[in-house]
């Protein structure tokens, strides 16, 4: 019996990997709701760019580091809306979850609050951060609504802006963060 | 450049026993997910290659919570670091927790990353693994039956620990300090959301006439594994603290480091550091705890 086991395992060795069935997932993003069957390797960030066809979301390090992949996802954390590194999971991880992307912020052709802070305070030079650090100022903005520039700073410490335009990117949240809470909407 | 992890095959268990079989039947050859922060990075970088993997988001409405009850805190292993930081239960009674979890990875990380998955991975650098040997923390394991390990058993060497291949972390038991505690959480690393060069966590319990009735230090990041800093406790335990004395027991701490030489410094270097934040958290423990005035530690 033991010996029939081994002999077994040996066989699933040689015959390599065994081929990934792929796994059905239903995932909602920016309010329109996608089903696909993919492979269980495949990265959420691949999934949102490649299969779904958004590419404002993108890849800098691919190591978690960066944060140029941050998306907003629900049903991590309770029910609340909670940045996440897409690099960093598997899209079927994220089955049956809500996501918000950058091209999911503006809303009747007006911009989100932090895009058009963004803008006026200059706060992207290239741009390639930008898309993630918007994400991720949003989702700090909902854990601290009303933040000090140093909690401005620790918040967004898990993304990286190379051509280090900190300074207007900090003031830029600051400002968001003032009309978010006048307008009283986060979204 | 694209990091593919290779291919593996899924399975997202509903309950806790079906995770144990599907683990029990694939021995070695599977792997646990949880918020997935230590295990996606590694497979990405193919230094980890699991035939199998077993997600637990199906587990966390019961796997996920904060429980203060009596003397003990009972924590699900699946709860977020992000949920520890946030906890204002936590942030009342076992406040190094919090301070703690806002030194993990960055929002991001801590949004995802489990405090279970952290501890099973046990990563030598890591945070938690430190702050739950200064607490005294039980770990519960369920391999089909359930079994208790205490903290101080449970960390064997690098990414190795006491849990056996087909057994999952369940809950974190931490016993509750005495109110009038003081506690440190120290950790310095080189770049914001980094790995620690060295982290250390202290909780000191006064007694009566001023000296330390108890004391845990707790050393990261500078051994195969984390360790208690037995020898620098004796120095302080029964103890009315003195800068002298803290000095001498944090060398004693760093005579127990065994650190090797890194991207993040040579083996003196990482001694020299190791003696350096231990002595800070001791001060900033005694402190909390009204054993040292301020003042008496102007030079750190």
């Amino acid at each position: 019996m033991a010996r029939r086991a081994a002999v077994r395992t040996v066989q699933r060795r040689a015959r390599g990997p065994v081929p990934q069935a792929k796994v059905p997932i239903r995932v909602k993003i920016n309010g329109v709701e996608y089903s696909h069957e993919v492979e269980p390797r495949l990265l959420l960030v691949h999934y949102i760019r490649d299969v779904v066809g958004l590419t404002g979301t993108h890849i800098g390090c691919d190591t978690s580091n960066c944060g140029a992949c941050t998306v907003l996802m629900k049903g991590t954390w309770g029910n609340e809306w909670r940045a996440v590194k897409s690099c960093t999971l598997y899209a079927v991880q994220a089955d049956g979850a809500e996501i918000i992307t950058i091209e999911g912020l503006a809303k009747n052709g007006e911009l989100h609050p932090l895009q058009k802070a963004f803008w006026e305070h200059h706060a992207l030079q290239c741009g390639y951060c930008t898309p993630g650090m918007i994400l991720a100022a949003l989702g700090f903005l909902k854990l601290n609504p009303n933040p000090t520039r140093e909690e401005i700073r620790k918040g967004i410490s898990g993304n990286l802006c190379r051509c280090t335009g900190y300074v207007n990117i900090v003031k830029a949240i600051e400002a968001a963060a003032k009309e978010i809470r006048e307008k009283g909407s986060w979204i | 450049m694209r990091l593919i992890p290779r291919s593996f095959e899924y399975v997202a268990p509903k309950t806790l026993q079906e995770a144990v079989s599907i683990l029990r039947k694939y021995k070695g050859e599977a792997k646990v997910l949880a918020g997935g922060h230590s295990l996606v990075p590694l497979m990405k970088l193919r230094l980890s290659n699991p035939q199998v993997v077993v997600d637990l988001k199906y587990l966390r409405p019961k796997l996920a919570y904060i429980k203060v009850a009596g003397k003990t805190v009972r924590i699900g292993a699946l709860t977020r670091h992000a949920e520890i930081e946030h906890s204002a239960e936590l942030k009342k009674v076992v406040p190094i927790m919090p301070a703690a979890a806002e030194w993990i990875g960055d929002m991001q990380v801590r949004n995802m990353g489990t405090i279970g998955g952290s501890l099973a991975h046990a990563d030598p650098a890591a945070d938690w693994p430190v702050v739950m040997l200064a607490l005294n923390a039980t770990f519960v394991a369920n391999g089909g039956a359930q079994r208790k390990i205490p903290a101080t058993k449970f960390f064997l060497g690098p990414f190795t620990t006491a849990l056996k291949p087909h057994e999952i972390l369940t809950e974190i038991q931490v016993p509750v300090p005495p109110s009038n505690h003081g506690w440190s959480w120290k950790k310095f690393e080189r770049k914001a959301g980094d790995f620690a060069t060295v982290n250390t966590a202290v909780i000191v319990v006064p007694g009566r006439k001023g000296e330390i009735a108890d004391v845990s230090i707790a050393v990261g990041a500078v051994h195969v594994r984390p360790f208690r800093a037995t020898d620098a406790e004796k120095v302080l335990k029964g103890e009315v603290p003195t800068m002298d004395l803290i000095r001498e027991a944090a060398e004693k701490a760093a005579a127990m480091s065994e650190p090797s030489a890194d991207l993040r410094g040579s083996v003196e270097y990482k001694r020299e550091v190791t003696k350096v934040f231990v002595r800070r958290a001791l001060v900033e423990a005694c402190e909390r705890a009204k054993l040292l005035k301020p003042e008496a530690a102007v030079v750190r």
